[in-house]
C-alpha cells in the first residue's frame, strides 16, 4: 500500500469509537432520567467492539502517510482500551456516591481513548500533536470533574495550566524539527536523517523539546512536577485512568517518535532518555519514602515505573522496545487493580486516602490486603509477580546494550522502592487493628481480582505476551 | 522421563500450595479454622516429605550429574525452560527443607495462637519456593524461587514476631533483595553471553576472565548476604531474635543454606578462575566470621542472639570449605551444612521450649532447669555438643573434614578456622551450664514442666538424625561423593585449561 492513498478503511476502530462516543452522548442528552450507569455499560461496550475492530483491521499506511497501523499500533491500541475499560468500571461506583452520576463522565474517557489511539497510530507529528491534545483536554477536564471540590478544581487548573505548557513546547520542538529538515512525515523525516552526521543542532534541540512535551505526559523526571498534585487531587477513578491508559500512550508514541524518525540518531537522544530515566527512578523511589497519602504514594510510583520503562527506550534497540511492551502491560494491570482497591477505601460514606488507614487491613479483609500484596510485591519488582518480568526484559535490553551503569542504578533503585511498597504491606500485615471500610462493590472486586490473577499468574504463561511484544517491537525497526 | 518415572520434583516443589489452597478455602469459625489449619498444614508436609524420601531411595548415587530432571518449555525463544533436577549436592537439601517443614509446623501448634490459618499458609508456601530453589535447573526458574522465599518469611516474622518484629522483617528483606538483584544483572548477562539460561549449560561454558571477576562479585553480594557472610550479616541476629521459633528453625535449618548452596552451584563450577583467584578474599571474610562473630556469641545475654551469632560462624566455616577447592574440603562444607541445618534448628527448638513456657530467652532469668527437666536437658546437651563438635555427633565431621581440606591450602587457615571450634565450645558450654546446672531459685522455673509429648515428637527425629550423622556419615556423603568429585575434577580442569591458553597468548595477554 503507497503512502499517498487515502486507505481510511485502516481508522475503522477509531471512527467508529467516535461514532459511538456522539451516540452514547446523545443518549445521554435526550434520556430525562439518570442514564450515567448506561452510558458507562455502552462505553464499556463501544471499547470491546473498538477492540474488535482493531484486531481484524489489516495494517498499512493510510491517509497520505499520515495515519499507520501495524502490529505496534495493535498491541497500545488493545493495552489501551483494556485500560480505559477498567477505568470505566472502576469509576462506577465512586461516582454514584460522590455524587458526580454525570453520563459525560465515561464520554469523555471514551473520546480521550480516541486520541490515545490516534497517538499510536501516529505517523506524522501532526497527528500525533493531534492525537496528544485530543487526549491531554479530555483528562483536563475530568480532572476538574468534582467541580465543587476546592481539590478536583485546583487539579484540574494546575494539570491544564501545565498541560499547555508542555504542548507548547510540543508544537515548538515540532516546529523546529520541520524547519531543519523540512519535513513532518515519520517516513520522510527518517529517510532525511539517514545520516546522523548532516544533522543541525537546530534539529537536535527540536527532539529535545519534543521529548519534553512527551516527557510531561508520562510525567517523567524533570517534567514530573504536576503528577502528585494532580493525582491527589482528581477524583480517584479519574486519577487510576489517568496512571494507567494516557501514560502507555504516551510512552509508546514516544518510543515510536524515537525509534522510527529518529531511530538514526540514537547517538544524539540516547544520553538525554538515560538522564531522565535514572532522575525518574531516583526521584520515585526517594520521594515517595516520606509519603502519607496512598495516591501522592502511587504519583511518585508512577514516575519510577516510568524510569524504568525508559530503561528500554535508552537501549534503542528491538529488545528493549519489547521490554517496554511488557512493561507496560504488567504496569497497567497493577496499577488500575491497586487503583481499585484504594477506591474500596471508604469509611462511613467518606473515602479515605491515608497509608495509616490500610493499618491491619489483613484482619479486617484478608481478600483486599492479599489483593493489595501482591501489588505491592509486584510493584516492588518481587518474582513470581508479572512486576518481575517486566524489569526482567527491561534489563536483558539494557545489559545487551552493555548499558551496566544503568542496569545497576536500576536494580539499586529498584530495592529503594521496595522499601516503600513493603511498608504499605507492613502497615497493613503488622500493625495492629484499625476502623473497618464499607463493604467493597463487585464493580471493584472484579478489576482488582482481574488485575491481581493477572499479576500472579503471568509466570504461567508469559510466552504468548512476550511473542506479542516483540511482534510488535519489530514493526518499529522494519 | 526420570527415575521416579512421573515428574517427582513438580509434585514435592507444587504439592504443599496444594495444601495452602485447602487452608485457605476452609471458612467458619476461627477455632475450627486454625485447627483445621494446622492440621492439613501437618498432612500435607507430612505427604511432601513421604514422597521426597523417593529421592532417598531411587537416587544414584554414582552418577555425578542431574537425576531426575524434568523439562518443560516455558520461554523458548530466549532460552529460558522449566527445568528442574537434582544432584549430589541438591538432593540432600530438599530432603532437609521437606523434613524441617513438618518439624516446624509441630512446633508451632500451641505457640501461634493467632491468625494460625495464614501462618500455616506461609509456610506452605515458604516449603514450595525452598524446594524449587534446590531442584531448579535453570537460573531463572532459581532466581524465582530465590527471590520468593522473601515474601513468605517476610511475613513469618513481621505478623508472628517479637516486639522489634518490623524493624526486623524489612531489614531481612532490603539486605537479601540488595544482594539478589545484583544476582540477577549477572543472570543476565550469563544469559546474553550463552543465550540460555539452562544451568546445566552454563555449567560447561568458559566465561572470559574478566567478566567472570563481575560476575563473581555480583553473586558474592546476593549469597554473602543470605549465607550470611561478614561484614553483612548484621540481619541474622535481628531477624533470628524477633523471628517466632518455627522461623529461625527454617531460616538457620535451611535459608542460610541458600547462599553457600548458590556459591556451590553457581560460583565455583561457572566461574574457576574468578573463584580461584578471589579465595583469599572469601578465606579472609570467613575467618573473620569465625573469630569475631564466636567472640560477639560469648557476649550475648540472649539465648536465641547467642545461636543466631554462632550460625554465622558455622557458616563461616562452611564458606572456608567451599573454597579450599579440594573434595574434603567441598564435602565437608556440605556435610557441615546439613549438620548445622539439623543441629542449629534443633537448638532454636530448644531455646522455643523454654520461651513457650517462661516467654523470655534472657539468658540470666534460666538456671537449674536439669532439676525439673531432665529430658530437655538430655536434648539440649545433644545439641550442644553436636553444635560443639564433638565426635560421634553431627557437628563433628563436617568440621573434621573442612579443616583438612583447609590443611591442604594453608596452615593458618586451618589454624584460625580451627579457632571457632574452641570459642564455639566456650560459648556453647557457658550458654548450657547457665541454662541447665546451678541452682532453681526462680519461682516460675520451679513448676515449670518438662517436654510434653507432642515436643518429644519434635525431637524425636533431630536427635536421631544427629546421632545418624556423627556415628554414620557415609550413608549421607555417598548421596555427594560422585558430585563434589566431579566438581573438583572440572575445576581443575577449567584452571588448567585457562593456564594453557595463557600461554598461547603472548605475555600480558590477559591483563593489557
Amino acid at each position: 500500500m503507497s503512502g499517498t492513498s487515502m486507505n481510511w478503511v485502516l481508522a475503522l476502530p477509531e471512527i467508529a469509537l467516535s461514532v459511538c462516543g456522539m451516540g452514547i452522548l446523545l443518549v445521554g442528552v435526550l434520556q430525562r432520567r439518570d442514564t450515567f450507569r448506561f452510558c458507562s455499560m455502552l462505553t464499556v461496550g463501544a471499547f470491546l467492539l473498538a477492540a474488535v475492530l482493531v484486531i481484524s483491521t489489516g495494517q498499512g499506511v493510510g491517509y497520505r502517510g499520515l495515519f499507520t497501523d501495524d502490529a505496534f499500533s495493535a498491541f497500545v491500541k488493545l493495552l489501551v482500551l483494556a485500560a480505559a475499560a477498567l477505568g470505566v468500571v472502576v469509576s462506577l461506583d465512586y461516582n454514584e456516591h460522590a455524587n458526580l452520576r454525570r453520563f459525560e463522565f465515561p464520554v469523555l474517557v471514551l473520546f480521550s481513548t480516541v486520541g490515545m489511539m490516534l497517538m499510536a497510530s501516529a505517523n506524522n507529528l501532526m497527528t500525533l500533536y493531534m492525537g496528544v491534545e485530543l487526549m491531554s483536554l479530555s483528562i483536563y477536564v475530568l480532572a476538574a470533574f468534582a467541580r465543587d471540590e476546592l481539590r478536583s478544581s485546583e487539579a484540574g487548573l494546575k494539570y491544564f495550566v501545565l498541560g499547555a505548557l508542555a504542548s507548547g513546547l510540543l508544537l515548538y520542538g515540532i516546529s523546529l524539527v520541520y524547519g531543519f529538515s523540512g519535513g513532518m512525515g515519520f517516513t520522510e523525516l527518517a529517510k532525511a536523517l539517514a545520516d546522523p552526521a548532516h544533522v543541525s543542532p537546530g534539529l537536535v534541540v527540536g527532539i529535545v523539546f519534543v521529548v519534553a512535551g512527551l516527557a510531561f505526559k508520562i510525567s517523567a523526571v524533570p517534567f514530573h512536577m504536576w503528577t502528585p498534585d494532580v493525582y491527589e487531587g482528581a477524583p480517584t477513578p479519574v486519577t487510576a485512568f489517568m496512571g494507567t491508559a494516557p501514560k502507555v500512550a504516551a510512552m509508546a508514541l514516544l518510543v515510536r517518535v524515537m525509534a522510527a524518525p529518529f531511530g538514526h540518531l540514537l547517538g544524539e537522544w540516547q544520553q538525554l532518555i538515560v538522564l531522565v530515566s535514572v532522575a525518574s527512578m531516583l526521584l520515585g523511589s526517594l520521594a515517595a519514602i516520606g509519603q502519607r497519602n496512598i495516591k501522592r504514594l502511587m504519583a511518585y510510583s508512577s514516575i519510577g515505573h516510568m524510569g524504568y520503562a525508559l530503561i528500554g527506550l535508552a537501549a534503542g534497540t528491538q529488545a528493549g522496545i519489547r521490554g517496554v511492551l511488557v512493561y507496560l502491560v504488567t504496569y497497567v494491570f497493577m496499577n488500575i487493580g491497586t487503583f481499585a482497591l484504594i477506591l474500596a477505601m471508604r469509611r462511613r460514606g467518606r473515602m479515605v486516602e491515608g497509608i495509616a488507614d490500610l493499618s491491619g487491613l489483613a484482619r479486617r479483609d484478608p481478600a483486599m490486603a492479599l489483593g493489595l500484596a501482591v501489588f505491592m510485591f509486584s510493584m516492588a519488582g518481587i518474582p513470581p509477580f508479572s512486576g518481575f518480568w517486566g524489569k526482567y526484559f527491561i534489563f536483558t535490553a539494557a545489559v545487551q546494550q552493555g548499558m551496566w551503569a544503568l542496569a545497576v542504578i536500576g536494580v539499586l533503585t529498584s530495592v529503594i522502592g521496595a522499601f516503600y511498597y513493603i511498608r504499605i504491606i507492613k502497615v497493613m500485615y503488622f500493625d495492629t487493628e484499625g476502623e473497618a471500610f464499607e463493604a467493597r462493590p463487585a464493580s471493584l472486586s472484579f478489576v482488582a481480582a482481574a488485575g491481581g490473577i493477572f499479576t500472579t499468574f503471568f509466570f504461567v504463561f508469559p510466552a504468548p505476551l512476550v511473542a506479542a511484544a516483540e511482534l510488535a517491537a519489530k514493526a518499529l525497526f522494519r | 522421563m526420570n527415575a521416579a518415572g512421573f515428574p517427582l520434583l513438580s509434585l514435592i516443589t507444587w504439592l504443599p500450595l496444594v495444601g495452602g489452597a485447602i487452608i485457605m478455602s476452609v471458612r467458619g469459625e476461627e477455632a475450627v479454622v486454625a485447627s483445621n489449619a494446622r492440621w492439613t498444614a501437618l498432612w500435607t508436609s507430612l505427604v511432601v516429605f513421604a514422597l521426597s524420601l523417593i529421592l532417598w531411595v531411587r537416587f544414584n548415587q554414582a552418577d555425578g550429574g542431574f537425576q531426575f530432571v524434568e523439562n518443560a518449555a516455558w520461554l523458548p525463544q530466549w532460552g529460558i525452560s522449566y527445568k528442574m533436577g537434582v544432584d549430589g549436592i541438591s538432593v540432600l537439601f530438599v530432603l532437609l527443607s521437606t523434613a524441617l517443614t513438618p518439624i516446624c509446623i509441630l512446633a508451632s501448634w500451641d505457640a501461634i495462637t493467632v491468625r494460625v490459618r495464614e501462618y500455616m499458609l506461609a509456610f506452605l508456601v515458604l516449603e514450595t519456593m525452598m524446594v524449587g530453589m534446590f531442584c531448579a535447573l535453570d537460573f531463572v526458574v532459581f532466581y524465582m524461587f530465590f527471590e520468593g522465599v522473601l515474601i513468605p518469611m517476610y511475613l513469618i516474622i513481621g505478623v508472628w514476631g517479637g516486639p522489634r518484629r518490623v524493624y526486623a522483617a524489612i531489614k531481612f528483606f532490603l539486605y537479601t533483595l540488595a544482594g539478589s538483584v545484583l544476582m540477577l544483572l549477572a543472570l543476565l548477562a550469563m544469559w546474553y553471553q550463552t543465550g540460555t539460561t539452562d544451568i546445566s549449560v552454563l555449567l560447561h561454558t568458559q566465561f572470559p576472565p574478566a567478566m567472570q571477576t563481575w560476575l563473581f562479585l555480583a553473586f558474592l553480594a546476593s549469597f554473602a548476604v543470605k549465607v550470611p557472610m561478614w561484614p553483612v550479616h548484621t540481619w541474622l541476629p535481628d531477624a533470628h531474635v524477633e523471628a517466632p521459633t518455627a522461623g529461625s528453625v527454617i531460616l538457620a535449618g535451611v535459608l542460610l543454606k541458600m547462599g553457600a548452596y548458590g556459591f556451590l552451584r553457581f560460583s565455583v563450577p561457572m566461574l574457576p578462575l574468578a573463584s580461584a583467584n578471589l579465595a583469599p578474599l572469601i578465606y579472609a571474610l570467613s575467618v573473620v566470621a569465625v573469630v569475631y562473630t564466636s567472640l560477639v556469641a560469648l557476649a550475648q545475654t540472649d539465648m536465641k542472639k547467642l545461636i543466631a551469632y554462632s550460625s554465622v560462624a558455622h557458616m563461616g566455616v562452611v564458606t572456608i570449605g567451599i573454597f579450599t577447592f579440594n573434595i574434603q574440603g567441598i564435602s565437608g562444607a556440605l556435610f557441615q551444612m546439613l549438620s548445622h541445618g539439623v543441629v542449629s534448628a534443633a537448638l532454636f527448638l530448644c531455646v522455643g521450649v523454654v520461651y513457650d513456657r517462661i516467654h523470655t530467652r534472657d539468658i540470666a532469668r534460666y538456671g537449674g532447669l536439669a532439676d525439673r527437666m531432665p529430658r530437655y536437658a538430655l536434648a539440649f546437651m545433644l545439641f550442644t555438643m553436636a553444635s560443639v563438635g564433638l565426635p560421634g555427633t553431627a557437628g563433628f565431621v563436617g568440621e573434621f573434614l573442612v579443616l583438612v581440606g583447609a590443611f591442604k591450602v594453608s596452615f593458618w587457615l586451618a589454624l584460625l578456622g580451627s579457632l571457632g571450634m574452641i570459642l564455639g565450645a566456650a560459648y556453647m558450654l557457658y550458654l548450657y551450664r547457665r541454662v541447665i546446672f546451678g541452682s532453681l531459685t526462680r519461682d516460675d522455673l520451679k513448676s515449670i514442666l518438662d517436654l510434653s509429648p507432642r515436643e518429644i515428637a519434635v525431637f524425636a527425629p533431630l536427635v536421631l538424625l544427629t546421632l545418624w550423622m556423627g556415628i554414620y556419615p557415609s550413608s549421607f556423603t555417598g548421596f555427594f561423593d560422585a558430585a563434589v568429585g566431579a566438581m573438583v575434577e572440572h575445576h581443575q580442569a577449567a584452571l588448567v585449561g585457562t593456564a594453557r591458553f595463557a600461554q598461547i597468548l603472548p605475555a600480558g595477554g590477559l591483563h593489557p
